[in-house]
């Protein structure tokens, strides 16, 4: 893995980016009023506790932080190799006409996202859904699209991107690679 | 959100104290359970137990939800093929199965052709042609879900086989006890009451000796099988002297259906020695959790004190029974398994 890998974001990058995210979902929501962060499991998770801690610093108010585990809504689950394990959801506030903004590392097919908003359309009407993602890497399979972007990085299929976050792997960064080893698909959707 | 932000209840912290580390359940995914069927706790090794009750957590707040219903099993069809009778396994193995969206479809015996007098292998395999994925199974001779399981490629799950297993009411109750007291090892199991006709005492004593608990049994010795030792536990014949070190106090149900010999003088001499009242309880050292698999006998193996006491985890069992058997039919499910072979 190590030969053909380029950090693209650094610490300080992965920061800056998601400040300015807070901002624009700040700006785009005129404030926020009624607002939910939804972290998708696992690397979403600790975005989204980041974009309220920044948010909190900003505005002075504590957006509510759900999580949720989107694997019993993937499209692939019955073709998988193995049956992946199923974390834990926890919406700790009512999805019915709050504004969601999901959280996640990186937007690939959008096959995740279309799972997420199918489990958040379970639990509630939400007034709003929006999304939010660190990394943009194209080859869209589905007709969505993020509302906040930390950074748009053209991929080949090839390459894979891989989000470190220091609450889950212990450092941060963002690494780009091309490694024919990677070849399980389990878990890029 | 601030008009409603009282609504909000403070969150924890993302990733929870879990056995599966966070992170990591991309490159596991195992070759246990899921490939298997569940007939016996006896063959599962530890890491299975621990990953269907660790899924069961997950299980946990769908049944909080507003519309109690997650996709995971769109398009299964699980069959209930019950050959006793059952109104709590049934209903929930039911109930689990319909939350993961699956098609459920009850065949009760006294209404099938099983009273015409068609065989288990051709009714397993009548279920085969009709495309059932899952065949839960319940019947009174042990070695049964075996049987159907080398019928056909449908995953069989043991809901009681006579005298043999019970996997699932074993599986909710240590899930029922992790919850409570945060993990099984070196816990004190105290199991009472007719052990020799209890597929439940069995599977439990296999499983909670697996996690690591001590379990004692106490009954009177017509109603425990020779050599119960060999399995691990420690057999007493009297209350009193479990009473110092005993956690959990599981309480069976005596099981008048079974009982065509007489085992003990009378039910009220077996309730004066082995029913469980409050007062008895309070005798016991510590706080005792009381489970008890029902269908209770009040009055016999427990007092309607106690049934209906704070110390009682029924309800709890109950509801985690659903969210157990959501787990294993989940675990379980999984296509494309190659034939396995049955334990």
């Amino acid at each position: 893995m190590a030969s053909n890998t380029v950090e693209i974001m650094d610490k300080d990058g992965i920061n800056r980016a998601l400040v300015r995210i807070a901002h624009e979902i700040l700006e785009k929501n005129k404030g926020a009023e009624n607002i939910g962060l939804v972290g998708l499991q696992t690397r979403g998770v600790p975005i989204a506790y980041r974009l309220q801690r920044i948010i909190r610093d900003i505005e002075g108010l504590e957006l509510p932080v759900g999580i949720l585990d989107i694997t019993l809504y993937r499209d692939d689950l019955m073709h998988l190799q193995h049956q992946p394990n199923v974390n834990v959801t926890e919406i700790p506030f009512r999805v019915e006409n709050s504004r969601i903004i999901i959280c996640d590392e990186v937007i690939y097919t959008g096959r995740t996202i279309r799972a997420a908003m199918d489990a958040l359309m379970d639990q509630g009407r939400p007034h709003m859904i929006q999304l939010a993602v660190l990394i943009d890497r194209g080859h869209r399979e589905l007709p969505i699209r993020a509302d906040y972007v930390g950074k748009n990085i053209p991929t080949s299929r090839l390459e894979w991107v891989n989000v470190q976050l220091k609450e889950v792997d212990g450092t941060d960064g963002v690494l780009l690679g091309r490694n024919l080893d990677r070849t399980s698909s389990e878990g890029t959707i | 959100m601030s008009a409603t932000t009282g609504e909000y209840i403070k969150t924890t912290p993302a990733i929870k104290d879990r056995s599966v580390e966070a992170g990591t359940e991309k490159s596991r995914g195992g070759d246990h359970i899921m490939d298997k069927d569940l007939i016996r706790i006896r063959t599962l090794d530890k890491e299975d137990i621990v990953r269907i009750l660790d899924q069961a957590e997950s299980f946990y707040e769908i049944l909080d939800r507003p519309i109690r219903k997650v996709p995971a099993l769109r398009g299964k069809i699980v069959v209930n093929l019950f050959f006793e009778p059952s109104t709590r396994t049934r209903t929930s193995f039911e109930l689990a199965a319909k939350t993961l969206s699956a098609d459920v479809v009850n065949i009760a015996t006294k209404v099938s052709s099983a009273v015409k007098g068609e065989s288990i292998k051709d009714t397993a395999l009548t279920l085969k042609s009709l495309g059932a994925n899952i065949i839960i199974v319940r019947h009174s001779h042990p070695g049964v879900p075996e049987l159907i399981s080398k019928q056909g490629d449908f995953k069989v799950i043991n809901a009681g086989d006579g005298w043999g297993e019970h996997p699932t009411q074993s599986l909710l109750d240590l899930f029922t006890i992790r919850r409570k007291m945060g993990s099984l090892k070196d816990l004190h199991v105290t199991i009472m009451g007719d052990i020799t006709h209890s597929r439940v005492a069995r599977s439990n004593i296999y499983a909670l000796t697996k996690m690591g608990a001590h379990v004692h049994i106490v009954a009177p010795p017509t109603l425990v099988p020779a050599c119960l030792e060999k399995l691990g536990v420690k057999v007493h014949y009297h209350i009193e002297e479990v009473m110092e070190y005993t956690d959990i106090l599981y309480l069976l149900r005596i099981q008048m259906e079974r009982l065509e010999q007489s085992f003990f003088p009378s039910l009220r001499e077996y309730a004066q020695f082995f029913g469980v009242n409050a007062k008895r309880l309070e005798q016991f050292s510590k706080e005792v959790m009381v489970m008890h698999p029902g269908p209770i006998n009040r009055g016999v193996e427990i007092s309607h004190d106690v049934a209906d006491g704070m110390d009682t985890y029924i309800e709890e069992q109950v509801r985690n029974g659903v969210v157990v058997r959501m787990a294993i039919l989940y675990l379980i499910s999984r296509e494309g398994a190659g034939r396995h072979d049955v334990a």
